[in-house]
């Protein structure tokens, strides 16, 4: 075996062992939860405790308690006999400081959570993976890019279902039907709206290209698609990027301030803009042979487009070292449990 | 493709070359500088390296059209970024949040991004967790997301309830104090997006803010940020760009409210900053060095 293949070997064994004595004495990689469990009745009476707290508060003042808050008192009050008994559990992530209580004693609501903590150790599997890249590609890098694209991709897919096809469309077509099914919280009383049988229509034009024969009928809804997706665009474009921004150009060349007098700053800031935008322009404009007075004019404004392009890239390796600062806080912090310095240290 | 360009066995023969006779900065394998990359981001972390920061003007404009907003004024969260972009615009949305709850106002979390809801909850999990005085309903309420895109603002500007006949969890708004009465989007005293791409600010400012003269401001990403920028300050009261500016605006927060300084997460833009600058400058010597080994070896007549 090659000297450096026993190198990285040695030291891939001694980090892995570390890793494996501090998981398995619990000192990194475990994720615990709060469970906090709601009664219902006690739920309703401190809401109408607070109605009851608010009208006292108005009565001290010579005010009436709104009507909307009278009724809602009233159905509580209603509905308190039918939620006696029923309870809920809501569980939340709890940070490993929460397991012991202010009083110093374990706190029993603070517990293990085997499914968050396999979550953690995906999360963890599939950050180095992504990160192996840079030695080179490899098989850990393809199926973790491959999970999160299918993954991104199935829950685009669930939760377009469940908003766009189930809420927007069949909850406007068949809303009684759904408000019994699967839309509890649908309005009572909505009529159906017929209307969204034509988008239902088109929808089902647009997946006939499935179909073995008639695939062309899908163009038809695609046709109409880009020629409304392009019309609604063209306006907000025109009236955002257009017109607007020529209002956002004309400005003074000299900015003076009744107290201050010339503004220096201000007014070589305007001017900056003025040229730019006009040297820009020429640069695309390609009617003319860019020479001569068009042609300086014209360098002028690649200059303007190269400080463009590099305050871009600057923010741009702004924003990745962001991201991987934020993946090493995570294997750091969440992980390895390290103490986040003037925090835990 | 170009017979000029360099393959893998390129870079192959030249390490080995360079392997054989000595160390050569020429022919430096790539993975030392990941690697010193790495640690520039790793050491400041681990040890909290943290700087002053003092908010600049553009980030002062933001800060300022939230604050002299009057408390309880209703603000709507367009939150349009997924988990990728959550390293840079986190701590910018928490802020915000934070900021809004600090002022009472009634805030309409929204998104038009599938993968963002969980960060809607995050965002949330704050005023739950830090202002419990926020009543779901009363103080806040999160409308999750719609398919549609751009398609979304352009209904929600005349018709809300047309898309939101109910909120994320399924709940009919009309029996939510703050949504009973909520026609459309443009009673909103402000419109605060924190974006990582289309559909994002740009959807929101041509959509609703230009055309219905909506009030708002944005956080952006770094490589979203300059195409935003002409946008500013007219049809964009402000606007963040990166956490540089995140960091600003959370110092800019803890100014103005003090007592936030004791809540470490409210700084987690500033503890950012320190990885930044190490990782920044070890950029800025690498390009100088480039520059000089190439014109050294320019002026040598060395190819």
């Amino acid at each position: 075996m090659r000297t450096s293949s026993m190198i990285w070997l040695s030291l891939v064994v001694v980090a892995g062992g570390y890793l494996a004595v501090r998981t398995s004495n619990g000192s990194m990689g475990r994720a615990y939860v709060r469970h906090e469990t709601f009664d219902a009745r006690a739920s309703f009476e401190e809401q109408i405790q607070k109605i009851d707290d608010e009208e006292n508060t108005l009565a001290a003042k010579g005010k009436t308690l709104p009507k909307k808050q009278i009724l809602a008192r009233k159905k509580l009050t209603t509905r308190l006999g039918d939620v006696d008994g029923i309870t809920w559990t809501k569980v939340r992530s709890a940070n490993r400081s929460e397991l012991v209580g202010k009083d110093g004693n374990p706190d029993s609501a603070v517990v293990f959570s085997w499914s968050r903590t396999i979550g953690l150790w995906i999360a963890v599997l599939a950050t180095l993976a992504i990160m192996s890249f840079l030695w080179g590609d490899n098989i850990f890098y393809k199926l973790a890019e491959s999970v999160v694209v299918g993954a991104s991709a199935a829950y685009a897919m669930v939760v377009g279902f469940w908003t766009g096809i189930i809420q927007n469309l069949f909850g406007k077509l068949v809303p009684g039907l759904m408000r019994d099914s699967v839309l509890p919280g649908l309005p009572g009383g909505q009529e159906a709206e017929l209307i969204y049988i034509v988008p239902l229509v088109l929808s089902v034009l647009m997946l006939w290209r499935l179909a073995p024969v008639g695939g062309w009928i899908s163009r038809w809804p695609l046709a109409f698609f880009i020629g409304a997706t392009a019309g609604i665009r063209l306006v907000a474009y025109l009236d955002a990027d257009f017109v607007q921004q020529i209002g956002s150009t004309i400005m003074p060349l000299i900015v003076s301030d009744k107290e201050l007098g010339l503004m220096v700053g201000k007014s070589i800031g305007n001017i900056i803009i003025i040229i730019g935008v006009l040297t820009c322009l020429v640069y695309f404009f390609f009617s003319f042979e860019h020479k001569g007075l068009v042609g300086r004019t014209a360098r002028v404004g690649i200059w303007f487009l190269m400080v463009t392009f590099g305050a871009g890239f600057g923010f741009t390796v702004m924003g990745r070292i962001s991201l991987i600062s934020d993946r090493f806080s995570f294997l750091f912090y969440d992980w390895l449990w390290l103490p986040k310095p003037g925090i835990d240290a | 493709m170009n017979d000029s360009m360099p393959t893998d066995s390129d870079y192959q023969t030249s390490t080995e070359t360079s392997s054989a006779n000595g160390f050569d900065v020429r022919n430096l394998d790539r993975r030392w500088i990941f690697l010193v990359m790495g640690f520039s981001v790793a050491i400041p972390m681990l040890m909290g390296l943290v700087f002053p920061e003092e908010p600049s003007q553009e980030v002062l404009d933001v800060f300022d059209t939230v604050e002299n907003l009057e408390d309880g004024s209703k603000v709507l969260m367009a939150y349009d970024y997924d988990p990728a972009s959550k390293g840079e615009l986190e701590p910018m949305a928490a802020a915000f949040v934070r900021h809004c709850a600090e002022k009472k106002h009634k805030l309409y979390f929204i998104t038009l991004w599938p993968a963002a809801v969980p960060m809607l909850q995050k965002n949330i999990a704050i005023l739950n967790r830090e202002y419990p005085e926020y009543t779901y309903g009363e103080d806040y309420v999160n409308l999750g997301f719609r398919p549609g895109q751009e398609g979304v603002i352009k209904v929600i500007v005349t018709d809300i309830k047309k898309l939101y006949a109910n909120d994320v969890d399924g709940t009919d708004l009309n029996e939510l104090s703050m949504t009973a009465n909520l026609k459309n989007i443009q009673s909103m005293d402000l419109i605060i997006n924190v974006s990582a791409g289309t559909p994002g600010a740009k959807e929101w400012v041509q959509y609703a803010a230009t055309t219905y003269d909506i009030k708002m401001v944005a956080g952006v990403t770094g490589v979203g940020y300059t195409p935003l920028v002409p946008y500013v300050p007219k049809q964009l009261a402000g606007i963040l760009g990166a956490i540089k500016a995140a960091a600003e605006y959370e110092e800019a927060v803890l100014l103005e409210y003090p007592q936030l300084r004791k809540n470490p997460a409210t700084q987690e833009a500033l503890r950012k900053m320190g990885p930044q600058l190490v990782a920044h400058m070890l950029i800025i010597g690498l390009i100088i060095a480039g520059n000089v080994i190439y014109f050294t070896d320019r002026k040598r007549g060395v190819s």
